[in-house]
This record gives C-alpha cells, sequence and structure tokens, in this order.
C-alpha cells in the first residue's frame, strides 16, 4: 500500500521523508529510494496524485541540465577552428559546430568562424544532443534561432523558467499582450525580451525578475498583471 | 593543564551556564552570498562559519575529472582574525586534514554520479573560532549544497562532543576544548543514521565512548531541526506575500 | 583544498565480485579471517645513527621510524614541557600512487592521528623532558617513513613510532650557563614513555569489517575507522577515513575488534621490547 507523507505542491528540502509502499510511480530523479521509502534530495515542490501513486519533485535551485530539443540561449565564450564554445548556465559548455549554424561549407583554411559569430554574442540555439561522456552539442539551423541582435537578455535561475512560461504559455502570453513585447524564454534560465520602446522593455525586465523571486507563490499571473499595468500607468503620467 | 581546570560549577551547569546535554544558541541562514551557487552561514554560541558551494561546473585542470561521477573540492580554512592569536592565512597541517576530514564527510552525500566530469566546490571559511569549528563548518557546506540545488540523499549536520571535569558534555566551546579531557566531532545523515564524519581527540572508555555517541546523536538530532527550518524560511517568506 | 581521488589501484570488476563472495564466507582473498593481522614483524634499532628507530612489515607494508632529538624553546602555554613532534613521508619509492614532494593530505592526516595519539594520553611524559624550564626543553622528533605501500600503513606507523619511542636514548645534555650542549656520543635517558599506544584500523566493506586491509582491499573499501588503543584498555584517539559511513552499531561493533586486536598489538611490542629496554 502506498503512503504519502506530503501533500500536493507542498515544499519539501534533502532527507525529507516523502512516501512509503512499493507500488509509488517516481518520474524524477529527484527523489531517492531506500527500501520501499522514498525521500527528497533538493529543495523543491512536490507534485502527489494519490489516485495514481505518482511522485514527482520540482527543483527550486540547481543548474541547467540539457536535454536534447531544448531551446536555450547561449553566449559564446570562445571560438575554436571548426566551433564555437557557448556558455549555456550548465555544469558543461556547448559546442556549436559550423556546420550547424552555416548555410554553406565552411573550410577553416580559407575561412575564419569569427567572421559569422564572435566571443560574447548571444545565440538562441537547440540542444541536439547531450549525455554523460560528451558536452552538449548545438545548433542554429531552425526557424527562430540565431543570433541575438537587439533588445535585451535577462539571467534568472534555470529552476524558475517555468513560471516566466506558466501553465500552457499563460504567463508568457499575458507579458507579451500587456506590454507588446515579443519574449523567448531559453528554458536555460536566459530571457531575451524585444520590446517597442526602451520603456516597456524595463517594466519587462522588472516583471520577470518578480516572477524568478515569487516563483512559487499563488495568484502570481495577476499579481505580475497589476504590476504591468500600475507601471505603464505610471510611464503615461510622466 | 588540561583536566585540572574547573570547568563545570558546582550546580552541575558549565562555566557558560549551559547544562552538560545543552546546545549553544543556533543560528543558521542559508542564502547568504550573491555570487555563490549556495551558501549558508552557521553560528553555534560566538562560533560563526560561513560555507559557499560553486557548481557542478567544468574542472581546470582537465586531467582531475572522473569519467563517471563529480570530485568533490573542500577548503577548510580560517580567517587570521577568528582566533585569539592571529592566525597565518597558509594553510596550516590541521586545515590540510580537516579539508579532507570534512570531504570524505560530505562525500557519501552528495549525488556525484549525476554530474559526471564536474566538480562541486566547497568553500568553508571560519570567521570566528570558538570550539566545534570543523562540526558546524560541515553542517553550514551542507545547507550551502541544498541550498545550490545539488541533489542529497540527507542533510549532515555535526557537532563536538566533549569530556570536561570527567562529565561528558555537549557542543564544547574553545575553553572545553582546550582544557578538557576529550574532544569528539561527529557529524551525520540523520534521516539514515549514518556517520560521516568522526575523530576523538582524547581519552574515553569503551563505556563513555559509547554514552559520547549518543549524546553526539541528541545535539545532531536538533541542528537537524534548525537547518530544516533555516530552509523551509528561505520559500516561506514567499508565501506570505500571497 | 581537499578533492575526490581518482581509484588507485583499479581493481577489476571480476576480482572485486570474488573478494565480496569471500567477504560473505567470513574468509579474504590472502586466506586470512576478517578479524586477523598478517605476519607481523618489529626490528629495533634499524638506524644506529638514530636516537631510537624500528622498522616494522606488516605483510607486504614496511614502514621505518626514527627518532631524532634536539634543544628548543618550549611553547609559551607550556613552559615546563617537552615537545613531540610527529611528520609523516610517503616517500615515492613506495608506491606508484606516491609523488615527491611536502606531505599531502594522507601524509598529513596520518602523522597528525598518529601525533593525537600520543598526545592525548600523555604516551611520552612530556613534563620531564624540560631542561632549564621555561627556556630549554627537549625536542623529539618522530619521523615516519613509508618504505612499501600495501594498505594499513596507520597501523604499521603508530608501531614503529612506539617501538622507536620506546627504544630511544636521547643524548647527554650538558647544562653551562644557561646554554645547553649535547653530547651525542653518549646516549644517556630513555625517551620517558608511560603508555603504549597501538592503532587498529577497521575497514568497512559491503557491510562486512575487517582488520588491517591490505592496499586491495582498501580500494574496495567503503570507508576506515582508525581507533587508537592505550595498554590500559582506553580509547586515545580515533579517526573516520573514506568516503562512505559508518552506523553507530557497525562503530560499536568495530571497536570491539579493536580492542581484540589491540592486544595483539600490544604483545607484540612487549615482545620486541622486551630486554631492549628496561
Amino acid at each position: 500500500m502506498a503512503k504519502f507523507y506530503v501533500e500536493d505542491r507542498q515544499i519539501v528540502i534533502p532527507g525529507d521523508l516523502l512516501a512509503e509502499g512499493r507500488d509509488v510511480l517516481v518520474t524524477t530523479p529527484y527523489i531517492y529510494k531506500s527500501g520501499d521509502k522514498f525521500y527528497a534530495t533538493i529543495a523543491g515542490l512536490v507534485q502527489v496524485n494519490p489516485e495514481e501513486k505518482r511522485l514527482n519533485l520540482v527543483p527550486l535551485e540547481g543548474a541547467y541540465l540539457p536535454r536534447p530539443g531544448d531551446v536555450v540561449i547561449g553566449v559564446i565564450i570562445d571560438v575554436g577552428l571548426t566551433y564555437w564554445v557557448l556558455d549555456i548556465k550548465a555544469p558543461y559548455t556547448a559546442i556549436l559546430y559550423a556546420s550547424e549554424a552555416l548555410t554553406k561549407p565552411f573550410n577553416p583554411v580559407q575561412d575564419d568562424l569569427r567572421r559569422y559569430y564572435s566571443v560574447g554574442d548571444y545565440l538562441v540555439a537547440k540542444v541536439l544532443s547531450f549525455d554523460r561522456t560528451k558536452n552538449p552539442l548545438l545548433t542554429i539551423k531552425d526557424k527562430g534561432l540565431g543570433r541575438i541582435t537587439r533588445g535585451v537578455v535577462v539571467d534568472i535561475k534555470p529552476s524558475r523558467t517555468p513560471r516566466v512560461v506558466g501553465k500552457k504559455g499563460s504567463m508568457l502570453n499575458m507579458l507579451m499582450s500587456e506590454t507588446g513585447c515579443n519574449i523567448v524564454v531559453g528554458v536555460n534560465g536566459r530571457v531575451w525580451v524585444r520590446c517597442p520602446s526602451k520603456e516597456l522593455e524595463d517594466i519587462v525586465v522588472l516583471a520577470i525578475k518578480k516572477i524568478e523571486s515569487e516563483a512559487y507563490t499563488t495568484g502570481l499571473t495577476d499579481r505580475v498583471r497589476m504590476f504591468i499595468q500600475e507601471e505603464k500607468k505610471r510611464l503615461e503620467q510622466s | 593543564m588540561k583536566g585540572k581546570t574547573k570547568l563545570i560549577k558546582k550546580d552541575g551547569t558549565r562555566l557558560d551556564g549551559r547544562k552538560p546535554d545543552e546546545l549553544r544558541p543556533v543560528r543558521m541562514e542559508v542564502g547568504v552570498l550573491k555570487n555563490a551557487d549556495g551558501s549558508a552561514l552557521v553560528e553555534m554560541g560566538r562560533t560563526k562559519v560561513i560555507a559557499a558551494v560553486y557548481g557542478p561546473r567544468e574542472i581546470h585542470p582537465k586531467h582531475l575529472t572522473l569519467p563517471d561521477r563529480a570530485i568533490l573540492r573542500c577548503r577548510y580554512h580560517m580567517a587570521p582574525f577568528s582566533t585569539t592569536d592571529r592566525k597565518s592565512p597558509a594553510p596550516s597541517r590541521r586545515e590540510i586534514e580537516l579539508s579532507k576530514v570534512i570531504r570524505e564527510g560530505l562525500e557519501s552525500v552528495v549525488f556525484t554520479e549525476l554530474y559526471p566530469r564536474t566538480t562541486i566546490d566547497v568553500f568553508i571559511e571560519v570567521l570566528q573560532a570558538d570550539g566545534g569549528t570543523r562540526t558546524a563548518g560541515i553542517t553550514a557546506a551542507s545547507l550551502a549544497l541544498a541550498d545550490a540545488g545539488i541533489p542529497m540523499k540527507d542533510l549532515v549536520a555535526g557537532v563536538a562532543v566533549g569530556k570536561v571535569n570527567g562529565i561528558l558534555v555537549l557542543d564544547i566551546n574553545e575553553v572545553e576544548d582546550e582544557y578538557g579531557e576529550a574532544d569528539m566531532p561527529v557529524a551525520m545523515m540523520p534521516s539514515f543514521g549514518e556517520i560521516t564524519l568522526l575523530q576523538l581527540n582524547g581519552v574515553l572508555t569503551p563505556e563513555e565512548f559509547e554514552e559520547a555517541l549518543k549524546l553526539a546523536e541528541k545535539g545532531i538530532r536538533q541542528l537537524y531541526e534548525h537547518q530544516k527550518e533555516a530552509l523551509r524560511k528561505k520559500y516561506s517568506l514567499q508565501k506570505e506575500e500571497v | 583544498m581537499s578533492l575526490t581521488p581518482s581509484t588507485f589501484p583499479i581493481i577489476p570488476l571480476v576480482k572485486k565480485k570474488s573478494v565480496m563472495a569471500l567477504l560473505e564466507k567470513g574468509k579474504r582473498l590472502d586466506g586470512r579471517s576478517l578479524n586477523e593481522y598478517r605476519p607481523l614483524s618489529i626490528e629495533l634499532g634499524y638506524i644506529p645513527k638514530a636516537e631510537g628507530s624500528a622498522l616494522v612489515r606488516l605483510g607486504n607494508t614496511v614502514v621505518l621510524v626514527g627518532i631524532k632529538t634536539g634543544i628548543g624553546s618550549p611553547f609559551p602555554d607550556t613552559p615546563d614541557e617537552g615537545i613531540l613532534l610527529v611528520n609523516a613521508e610517503f616517500l615515492p619509492l613506495a608506491s606508484p600512487s606516491f609523488e615527491p614532494g611536502p606531505p599531502d593530505e594522507n601524509a598529513t592526516e596520518l602523522a597528525r592521528v598518529v601525533d593525537r595519539s600520543l598526545r592525548e594520553i600523555r604516551a611520552v611524559d612530556l613534563s620531564k623532558l624540560a631542561i632549564i624550564p621555561g627556556k630549554k626543553v627537549w625536542e623529539i622528533w618522530v619521523d615516519i617513513y613509508v618504505l612499501d605501500h600495501d594498505g594499513n600503513l596507520l597501523d604499521a606507523s603508530m608501531l614503529a613510532a612506539m617501538a622507536a619511542l620506546s627504544s630511544a636514548k636521547m643524548p647527554e645534555a650538558v647544562v653551562e650557563d644557561e646554554e645547553v650542549k649535547l653530547n651525542r656520543e653518549k646516549l644517556k635517558d630513555p625517551v620517558p614513555v608511560k603508555h603504549r599506544v597501538v592503532i587498529v584500523t577497521v575497514g568497512k566493506v559491503d557491510g562486512h569489517l575487517i582488520v588491517d586491509p591490505t592496499l586491495e582491499e582498501e580500494s574496495l573499501l567503503d570507508a576506515r575507522l582508525a581507533i587508537a588503543v592505550s595498554d590500559d584498555g582506553r580509547i586515545v584517539g580515533m579517526q573516520k577515513m573514506g568516503m562512505g559511513t559508518f552506523t553507530a552499531d557497525e562503530v560499536r561493533q568495530a571497536i570491539e575488534m579493536a580492542m581484540e586486536s589491540s592486544k595483539m598489538l600490544h604483545q607484540e611490542l612487549d615482545k620486541a621490547l622486551k630486554g631492549k629496554v628496561k
């Protein structure tokens, strides 16, 4: 018989006993099983479904771990002969080969990759592959990927990006419709904001920071909407 | 002289007024540094220790990497002004040993296999030393690891038990360490009853050791509750804003 | 900074399995039972030029300890006491894993554990080592030289240190006008040893506890617990080493094993020192 010691959406910390039983289904690497007992290994929010005997743990902290298919925002920190090295806020630096960035064949004897992208450039990229033995490989050969040339990039904790997106994109849609800005969320904890004006850009940046620091409180979408509307009002008055 | 200085008063209390099985006032706070991935401050009476965690991150030099797990790097260090006489900031033999003992006390706790080829760096600075600095250090380090979101089997809490004037006492301070007959630092994963750090500097009979271990366990359980409270506090502040 | 070492030596998985299977039956690769030491020999006076010395062989592990003495100033907090100093060198000739250079964390830890095990019970009576109280005192140097590493360096080092100290003779000290001169031609008084101490290191592997692990066994151990035991049966020091953990029950069991083995080690010390010291 599965027995649960925590409630849905409860905050737990390492060592907390979460559940007991042979038939508990765990869907995260952040829960440790010892005998028939299940313990939290990280500060996080538990998701409990007693009917399905399902147990999940959403981390509140921690590094970004790449998964193939993730859209990330990286910054170039080094350029090799045939590849760029990017910091994607993960424990591992990511590699972007010329063949995954340029449309025509690249010959390092005649050409220099710095002519295309150089150290300090932000790129929106997709994770092609990543496993325990190799650093993540990126591509920018897809729609919406490539160099960031305008707007701002906001850094937040990687564990807070789901809140910036919201349930089915609700937070993100609200942010964009309230401000008319275009926002791209890199799941590695970088958000790219493009706005019609500098003033609106500042408001969005503050709103994102507010979401980050209040990530796991209820009614957040409404509070952030109110915040944006008040800021806009203040902007109109001045 | 060891064993000859009077450290227990007539009424059975210690020089600072504590009962033999009583901890000093405890204060713990997590997330005290901005740059570190995780950090914590632990105070036990006048002992004040800060710990910071960086990582998991790539290792330089590369040859130190392990293919199947993260390595842990740990430095226990005392500030020059932490002691009565200035301590040279160069690492002493004691600090070299304690860095090792603390690292080994954390190795079995961190799920290092989740982050192969990386390092997790733990920096412990003793800001003020009044006994029990290594156990306060490992207590702070485990909080900093949790604050950094590094998966771990349990928190680690530690305390030093001593023997002064023939009596076993919990959480010894500097005077009790200096003039007492024994100093036994212990750290555990409380949820699993596993001892991750154990040293004895001093003389005990096997029976006294048995009693000392039980006393340490008692203190560790109390410190564990303080640790959990400090971590929960970080998130409960948010709730109140609702 | 202390960092996770890469494992040495690498033990093939098949071998690891056979070691584990043997342990289940209470046996070890070299035929020993779990609480049995390897053959032990203690040779005194190996370095006649030193004030005292001992070469200890524990299986294939070889440790040499030499005692040297000198005159120094006392520590301000103990003006009437001599000074005992313990140093350990893991020589590059002793193992492919040892590098030249100053003592690393393992050598430092070993020296400090030996030092504390001697110091806490006052195995050497330092109060008898003041020459001009407050000004000139004896310095007793215990230098541990690891010559061949096949595991359990700590137990072997403690035996060698104890044997060397117990058999050491200090040079004659001549006091003239507040100055002390040593007559190294004439070795006179013994180092005042009040207690003898041995260390028993208990290793834990897969829930089994063993004494005196070989290097191969050490690389399989989860953790080790060194327990220093005095000649009067008290625990005079402890150190948990290695990355794993012990439960309280395992610690109790380890202490029982250490108490038992320590009797044998004290007997061996007695045998070696009999007739050599008064």
